[in-house]
């Protein structure tokens, strides 16, 4: 039998608004002690009452904007019930049938080819407490720490568009750019800022037989959501062809044993009697808002990786590499300023240098300490011939390290490049005196070794010598050498 | 000073201003009615005379400042079903004993910052489900007007607790009659305002598209004075409305000529105290000397109200109560298991009657009966309020029977839930269609109140409050007080 | 469905989704109590709604937000304060993990 595999995708978002959902405790709650960014609001205390954070509405529509989602004029908020110790009310306020945002569609490249996988909605909600669990002298229980509830939490649903496991990977990462463009959400997946279930099935292609929708959760990374959704595809697969029963249910990923487990209780299913939110008024969307909120949204990624190839004639793998993230492309716009002249120079830069200091340091490109302006500064200091590109390199770091403009550090440490050939003929003279192996190398035929002679006068000139007048004089002085 | 509990609030407000009394001889006279009638009339849970006398002192200070303000100084009783910090919130359950709240109430602070003299927390059907307060995990309250009768509910503590004196005006909160059923047995004036005009922020929920927070006194003018002081939008509640407060005291007076009291069929129904009937009919004739034009109107959908309304609030309740699990506050009867945790805690914890709406609204909500029960519900909750919008067209108030009979004895309709529903038929609509009623004395059936009804549009208290002040101040029946000295030393 | 009784199962359901723990001679009296009172409000159903739209609330009120900006929240201690039990500033509970 040959399967194909249906997959769609549920994520929740935490929003990076400054405040809660539907009260106005801090929503930054990472590093806070337990149970201190808490008030009767979100810790569901008798009589107290959400009112709607201005702030999380407008942006779970620039993510439907952004999805090209319709955003219906007409939305409104639900309870949705069960008991539980995460859930302070004993209901979430989340939205039933009528969310923020509507249908949209997100646009992959999968092998160069355009996949569209359909978005069915964006809706908001509240995020629940956090549960630790504990054991002590033989019993095991679990404590509740508030600071998450009431976190704006906002669920995009995916159409069940994707193919496979690489496909979802591809779809998460997508959106998790998007979000982050946009500057909605960490979208840290670690930290459980974004957070991924997914509805896994299997069909025949001639569609003879279709198995049963299994949900799996618990995949705390993209890796794990991947391996998760493999491990899940290839237990279906051969169920289904060794005839054994497969059921519609909620698996968990076990990361330490790469599988996934049913997760049935003897409990019954779930009835969550959903029924409208009688403490908050609809929300009735005004045009000019979502018109304002579309004009304040940011350019998004495959948008900006377009007009880079464009604009600034890049080919498609720098494109793609400078519209990774947003900081970076921001960072490459701002030390081209305007003059396309500069955008290779500055691209070269940028992917080569700068990604290989963050790559090594382990820095984030907000924390290295060299801003756009100061690149710019070098390229003119390499365009103007003061220094060579090698100096160059070498400034960029102790740009990095100091703090200190580029021009700066070639004048404190005499780094400008020295043309001048009559200082430059006597360090060519005493490095082709000092080697005589390489020149007899170079004099029979091997004139590779060349470039061992410049570098000794680079490490003689503590690298300031302009290279290519250097070589001629090198190239000169050893042809006289020959006739000599 | 004992003859201080027998002047209104805005008496007092006159005396204090003057300088005549202080607010801490309001407060000891209230204090010495309280020690001489409550153990026969069990209207507070909580007696808070320590905040109360600090509240007085401050009071005094206040008036001396010339910064008093309407409710300075005046004794006030709260429902306990309405969050305070300095005293136990009870909402009359024993889930919540001891429960102290690290807020107030929206209308709790705005009373607070008056320095108001809140004498205590009143009894209370428990999460103010009941129409006889004998649902309060803790004590029966007596009417004060026989004292083995109940005094109505839920809001039957802070009813009593003004018929007996014990408090010039108090707070309860209108579900479904809750204010003006209690306010009608025990004798006393009782509005409940328009849905949205005062916070229920800290109003312990119990169906919160229907809950609405007022005042219960001894007179209209006293129930306008402390409209006015807890009235108006509050950021922290989505559902209050931001829009103008009258004077209520101011727009009181004049006859009722040109005002247009509709009279409709509907509220005369079968099993009705025939009682109650002659009351309300000698009351609109009433009216009518004082130039009201009585017109003849029709809501035809009243007869649905009652099981409208026992299908929407018990869905919203059963969601309000599912935060009492026993985790963050409140009793909790610790099991072997979490799932056992949660279904001794609340088993035990709410009494019979909050069970029975959580399970019927649970019920009303769950998969297959949803669009049945539930949406039903609220077309028809559209269809009452409708009735209410075209009767408005042509009248100003509507006149009807607050009750379909007068107080009962205790424990008469315990047994049959359904028998005591029906008590509050005449006012559910009001809650219904959000609109504001007013209940108001207008006779007497064996000693026992019978009560007028008064609802107008949205946000027309003023027009409420004026027919009711005309009808009120050109009647006796506002004049007399319980016997309750007498019963008691009967008693005794 | 309004001369329908409920069933025991029924209402064993319902209490499992309340999370109402029910004696036996409650489930009893709850099955006689609810079975009438939904007899009574079953009489619901003889309304044409067909063209009616459902009120979830009366006012006419919408847009309610306020902007995102943070005040304070409550102290440690008044969070704790009512909490049946506690462990390291948390509240406890029996196993979630049943």
């Amino acid at each position: 039998m040959q399967f194909e595999t249906i997959i769609g995708l549920e994520v929740h978002a935490q929003l990076l608004t400054e405040s809660k959902m539907f009260c106005r405790c801090s929503a930054g709650y990472a590093s806070a002690d337990p149970n201190t960014h808490v008030c009767p609001v979100c810790l569901g205390l008798p009589g107290a009452l959400p009112v709607i954070n201005h702030g999380a509405v407008q942006a779970t529509i620039m993510t439907g904007l952004a999805l090209t989602c319709s955003i219906p004029e007409y939305s409104k908020f639900d309870r949705k019930n069960y008991i539980y110790p995460d859930l302070m009310k004993g209901y979430q306020i989340s939205q039933y049938d009528l969310p923020l945002c509507g249908g949209g569609v997100l646009p992959l490249v999968i092998d160069g080819k355009r996949k569209d996988i359909g978005i069915t909605r964006v809706h908001l909600e509240e995020d629940t407490a956090r549960l630790v669990h504990r054991t002590a002298n033989g019993e095991t229980y679990s404590l509740v720490d508030v600071n998450r509830s009431g976190v704006p939490l906002m669920e995009i649903v995916s159409e069940p568009d994707m193919r496979s496991p690489e496909e979802a990977r591809a779809y998460l990462m997508a959106l998790r750019q998007i979000l982050r463009y946009i500057g909605v959400s960490t979208a840290n997946m670690e930290e459980g800022a974004f957070r991924c279930d997914a509805n896994v099935s299997q069909r025949t292609l001639d569609g003879s037989v279709i198995g049963p929708k299994v949900e799996i959760k618990n995949m705390n990374s993209f890796r794990s959501v991947e391996r998760a959704l493999a491990f899940e595809v290839e237990r279906q697969r051969k169920a289904l062809r060794d005839g054994e029963a497969l059921v519609q249910e909620t698996r968990g990923w076990v990361e330490d044993q790469g599988i996934t487990v049913s997760q049935r209780t003897k409990e019954f299913a779930h009835d969550y009697r959903y029924f409208p939110e009688p403490d908050l008024p609809p929300l009735v969307l005004d045009r000019a808002e979502v018109d304002g909120i579309q004009s304040r949204m940011a350019e998004l990624p495959t948008a900006r990786r377009d007009r880079f190839i464009e604009q600034y004639g890049l080919n498609e793998r720098e494109a793609e590499l400078l519209t990774v993230e947003r900081e970076v492309a921001d960072f490459f716009e701002v030390t081209v300023d305007g003059d396309s002249d500069r955008a290779r120079e500055a691209s070269n830069w940028i992917t080569g240098e700068i990604f290989a200091l963050m790559r090594d340091s382990g820095l984030e490109l907000e924390d290295v300490k060299i801003s756009p302006e100061q690149i710019r500064e070098l390229i003119e200091l390499v365009g103007e011939d003061t220094i060579n590109n090698r100096t160059a390199k070498e400034v960029l770091v102790a740009v990095h390290e100091t703090g200190k403009s580029p021009r700066e550090i070639v004048e404190e440490r005499g780094l400008a490049q020295v043309s001048d050939e009559a200082q430059l003929l006597a360090v060519v003279r005493s490095v082709v005196d000092e080697h005589p192996d390489a020149v007899t190398d170079y004099q029979n035929g091997k004139k590779a070794a060349i470039g061992f002679l410049i570098g000794q006068v680079m490490r003689q000139m503590r690298g300031t010598a302009n290279p290519g007048v250097a070589r001629s004089l090198l190239e000169q002085t050893l042809a006289e050498r020959v006739t000599s | 000073m004992s003859e201080l509990i027998n002047r209104s609030a805005v008496e007092l407000r006159d005396l204090l201003d003057n300088g005549e009394i202080s607010a801490v001889d309001v407060l000891d006279a209230h204090l010495a009615r309280v020690e001489a009638v409550e153990a026969s009339v069990n209207a507070f849970i909580t007696i808070t005379d320590d905040v109360a006398r600090a509240q007085a002192q401050a009071a005094d200070q206040r008036i001396k400042n010339g910064t008093a303000g309407p409710m300075t100084g005046i004794p006030v009783g709260l429902k306990d079903i309405l969050c305070t910090t300095d005293a136990p919130t009870t909402a009359g359950s024993k889930l919540l004993e001891g429960y102290r709240s690290p807020y107030d109430a929206t209308v709790v602070k705005m009373l607070r910052e008056q320095d108001a003299l809140f004498i205590g927390k009143a009894n209370t059907d428990e999460f103010a489900m009941g129409s006889s307060t004998e649902h309060s995990a803790y004590q029966f309250t007596s009417n004060p007007w026989k004292l083995d009768h109940v005094p109505g509910g839920s809001s039957g503590g802070s009813a009593a607790a003004v018929s007996a004196q014990e408090v010039s005006v108090s707070l309860g909160s209108d579900t479904g009659g809750s204010i003006r059923q209690p306010a009608g047995f025990c004798g006393v004036v009782g509005l409940k305002p328009t849905y949205g005009r005062v916070s229920r922020f800290g109003l312990i929920a119990f169906a919160s598209s229907l809950d609405q927070i007022g005042p219960f006194a001894r007179s209209v003018e006293d129930a306008a004075l402390l409209l006015g002081a807890i009235s108006g939008k509050d950021p922290n509640d989505a559902t209050s409305v931001d829009t103008a407060i009258p004077d209520y005291r101011a727009t009181l007076g004049g006859d009722l000529t040109g005002v247009r009291v509709g009279v409709a069929e509907e509220y005369q129904i079968d099993g009705m105290d025939s009682r109650v009937e002659e009351s309300v009919k000698q009351a609109i004739g009433e009216l009518e000397k004082l130039g009201a034009e009585i017109v003849p109107i029709s809501l035809p959908h009243t007869e649905h109200a009652l099981a409208t309304y026992y299908i929407i609030a018990p869905a919203e309740a059963s969601a309000n109560l599912a935060r009492f699990d026993g985790v963050k506050y409140g009793m909790s009867l610790a099991q072997d298991n979490l799932l056992d945790t949660y279904l001794q805690t609340r088993g035990k914890g709410f009494g019979p009657e909050v069970k029975r709406r959580i399970m019927l609204g649970t019920y009303a909500l769950s998969s297959g009966y949803y669009d049945a029960y539930y949406v039903q519900a609220q077309k028809v909750r559209t269809l009452i309020k409708r009735d209410f919008d075209e009767a408005f067209q042509n009248v100003d108030v509507i006149a009807a029977p607050t009750s379909p009979t007068v107080s009962f004895q205790r424990g008469a309709r315990s047994a049959d839930p359904m028998q005591m529903y029906l008590s509050d038929v005449f006012t559910i609509p009001a809650n219904m269609a959000g609109i504001p009623g007013i209940a108001v004395p207008c006779g007497f059936a064996d000693g026992l109140p019978v009560s007028l009804q008064f609802m107008g549009r949205a946000f027309d208290e003023a027009t409420v409050l004026r027919v009711a002040h005309a009808y009120e101040q050109n009647t006796e029946w506002h004049t007399s007080n319980p016997p309750l000295d007498a019963q008691i030393s009967t008693a005794s | 469905m309004s001369d329908k009784k409920l069933s025991l199962e029924e209402v064993d359901h319902v209490a499992m989704l309340a999370r109402l723990g029910l004696e036996p001679d409650e489930r009893e009296m709850m099955r006689e109590q609810l079975s009438s009172i939904l007899d009574h409000i079953s009489l619901l159903q003889s309304v044409d709604t067909s063209a009616i739209p459902p009120t979830a609330q009366v006012i006419t009120l919408q847009n309610q937000m306020r902007a995102d900006d943070v005040h304070d929240s409550l102290s440690l201690d008044e969070v704790m304060k009512n909490a049946p039990d506690s462990e390291d500033g948390m509240f406890k509970v029996r196993a979630v993990l049943e």
